[in-house]
């Protein structure tokens, strides 16, 4: 006869009211489980896309993280074939390594001179083959599959822009942009009901159509990109628009154009030697950013030393991951707060109702010699034992309703990502949350069972003899 | 104090101006009022007198489940008030054995369970405490319903198994308070010859409660009790 042999006997008296404690813990697990699976689910796939699009890691010139993208040809690394050739090769970060490519950022204005739009851009140039192994990037097994870029197999000039850039710029015809109403069809219905302007004299409507350019076929996008080159002067390439992607964040795809590195480079920095602003690392898994940082810094301070260089992490290159990330650890923690004191008061009301009814029991336990610490085992034992049967089915159900949640086809649209994705709950797996849980839930039981126990020990023995 | 004979066997219990008070609101009620008392080993003591005339108060003291308000107290040779609360469970554990009038079984324990408990108190090795269940079970005539519950009992049988229970760890002193109170006449009377025989064949010392002159006629040492105060002892050869 053991001690958590008799606590569940003792708990299988009053069924009833063990099955309602269970199941107050076990609403309380599942919420926690279910909301937790969803929270990482969201924080996984955020990760996911800053993974897939910018890599775990990137080697900057020092301080173009800060004052960088202002003058992008000012903070360029000058050898950086060379820093991948040693990043690739160094027998400690090569295991580590998914993809290290060079990668430009640029600023400019991107026009539509036909349509006489332009606005300003963020240019990205990148290495099409990299990027594509890079958008193959899922260590969570998430339903991700973004595909190649469009870039892929094009010539030099392409470029690909986001919608909103396509919208500015009037390509939504040609792109085949949905939803993207032309500006002069806007501007018509507004100015439906203004009365009509003088008509221009016949000789300015000559000249400006002596200056108009030639314009472009109906069915192909093309922009003018100007950029300031690395001694301050503008360029202009003219740039053949594939396809335009929506990027998430309507910020970033209101400015996005994404074009071949060497476009970039020669935009940048013309004839003269090309450079790279970052080179970016993308590792197997992310657990191995700590090690594989602390790599880099020595060979930044020791082999690459030549050069001023960093390194920062996906977290420091996209605040809003960590944001996100804090964001749902607080609403989970105050979740689990908020469950843990209503399991708290579940739990100890059933033991302060276990000890009103055994008191009797107590007294005859007391008066055979059990000693106060026994009787506190006694109770302290059934909270346990409740504790772990209750976070054990919690953890349970929660893996059936995160089974069903995934498998009911729901959709929805996760921060940063263009389409919609499966609704998914990530509990399966979450191994830390799971065990976390369950141990938390077990503490709580027990925590709440101190008070009653202690009670229950402190009894005087005639007293607890004589309740009726 | 009364005077021990070095000859004789050591008096089982001694009690020596005992007195219990106890306070209810504002008021003080005596239960007790010096007690000398001695309980002779081996012998079957009756403890007799009306409600309220102080009978549970004594048991509950000599039982050292209660402490008096003043007078010395020696049980199985050990001053109990000195003991802290820890040592007088672990005394109550090895020496002495209650039997309860409403039987106070753990429902939740099989009939052998109930008489093992407080062999686990003793912490008895294994084999040992099956071998003592099974000859206790077997003493009270209770062995064929070793696995049942207290529940499916009646309560002739249940007081059997506390019986069982009370004298499992080879106790001094078995204390009854009232033990055959809930008890038709005829199972009553049943329960009395077992703890008689049980009294007789382990040599151990019983301190019951009633107001059965049958039980009274069948005591080695009968105590009358009033008003807190001892009216009388009758002792017989024990």
């Amino acid at each position: 006869m053991r001690t958590l042999s008799l606590a569940l006997r003792n708990l299988l008296r009053n069924r009833r009211r063990s099955l309602t404690t269970l199941i107050a813990m076990v609403i309380g697990a599942v919420t926690i489980l279910v909301f937790g699976g969803y929270a990482r689910n969201i924080t996984l796939s955020l990760q996911t896309g800053y993974v897939m699009r910018g890599g775990h890691l990137q080697i900057q010139r020092k301080d173009y993280f800060l004052y960088g993208t202002g003058n992008p040809a000012a903070y360029g690394i000058a050898d950086y074939q060379d820093v991948i050739d040693v990043v690739s090769h160094d027998p400690v970060l090569a295991p580590m390594l998914a993809v290290v490519t060079p990668t430009i950022s640029l600023g400019g204005i991107a026009g539509n001179y036909a349509a006489g739009v332009s606005r300003t851009i963020i240019g990205t140039g990148l290495v099409v083959a990299d990027r594509n192994r890079m958008r193959r990037w899922n260590d969570y097994d998430l339903p991700f599959h973004p595909g190649d870029t469009a870039l892929t197999g094009t010539a030099e000039d392409a470029v690909v822009v986001g919608t909103g850039v396509a919208r500015v710029l009037e390509l939504c015809g040609p792109l085949k942009v949905p939803n993207c109403p032309g500006r002069k069809q806007t501007e018509a219905a507004q100015g439906a009901a203004a009365p009509a302007g003088a008509a221009a004299p016949a000789d300015v409507t000559a000249l400006a159509a002596l200056e108009a350019r030639p314009k472009a076929p109906q069915n192909e996008a093309r922009i003018e990109l100007l950029a300031a080159n690395v001694h301050g002067a503008p360029n202009v390439a003219s740039l053949h628009v594939v396809k335009a992607e929506h990027q998430g964040f309507k910020e970033f795809d209101d400015m996005f154009v994404g074009m071949h590195l060497a476009q970039a480079q020669r935009l940048l920095y013309g004839n003269e030697k090309p450079q790279a602003t970052a080179v970016v690392l993308q590792l197997h898994h992310t657990s191995q950013i700590p090690a594989a940082k602390a790599r880099l810094e020595q060979l930044l301070a020791t082999t690459l030393k030549g050069e001023p260089l960093e390194v920062q992490d996906f977290e420091a290159l996209n605040p809003f991951y960590g944001q996100a990330v804090g964001m749902f650890a607080a609403i989970f923690g105050f979740m689990a707060v908020l469950i843990g004191a209503i399991v708290l008061f579940t739990v100890g009301n059933t033991m302060s109702m276990a000890v009103m009814e055994r008191t009797t029991e107590i007294g005859t336990l007391r008066a055979m010699g059990l000693r106060r610490s026994g009787i506190r085992r006694l109770f302290m034992s059934e909270a346990l034992v409740l504790g772990a049967i209750g976070a054990a089915a919690g953890v349970v159900v929660a893996l059936i309703v995160a089974w069903l949640v995934n498998h009911a086809g729901l959709t929805w649209l996760p921060p940063g990502q263009a389409d919609p994705v499966p609704l998914s709950v990530r509990v399966w797996g979450e191994t830390r949350m799971m065990f976390g849980t369950a141990a938390g839930l077990v503490l709580v039981a027990v925590i709440s069972a101190w008070w009653p126990a202690r009670r229950a020990a402190r009894m005087l023995i005639v007293d607890a003899l004589r309740h009726v | 104090m009364p005077a021990q004979n070095p000859e004789a066997p050591m008096n089982v219990v001694t009690m020596n101006q005992i007195s219990k008070t106890y306070h209810l609101d504002a008021v003080d009620v005596p239960a007790l009022v010096d007690i000398d008392l001695e309980i002779r080993p081996n012998c079957f003591t009756v403890i007799s007198g009306p409600s309220g005339s102080g009978k549970t108060t004594l048991l509950n003291l000599i039982g050292c489940i209660d402490q008096p308000n003043r007078g010395e107290l020696v049980v199985a040779g050990e001053a109990v008030q000195k003991l802290s609360d820890d040592a007088l469970s672990d005394f109550r554990a090895r020496h002495l054995g209650f039997i309860f009038q409403n039987f106070n079984l753990l429902p939740v324990l099989t009939v052998e369970e109930n008489v093992e408990y407080p062999l686990l108190l003793t912490r008895m090795a294994a084999a040992e405490r099956k071998q003592r269940v099974a000859t206790l079970l077997e003493a009270v005539g209770i062995a064929d319903k070793a696995r049942n519950l207290p529940g499916q009992l009646s309560g002739g049988q249940r007081q059997r198994v506390a019986i069982a229970r009370a004298l499992a760890p080879s106790p001094n002193l078995v204390l009854a308070d009232e033990p055959t109170a809930n008890l038709d006449s005829h199972t009553g009377a049943a329960i009395i010859a077992l703890m008689r025989t049980m009294q007789r064949e382990l040599h151990v010392s019983f301190v019951f409660s009633s107001h059965d002159p049958k039980v009274m006629a069948e005591a080695d040492d009968a105590v009358m009790i009033r008003d807190g105060r001892i009216e009388n002892i009758v002792r017989r050869a024990a």
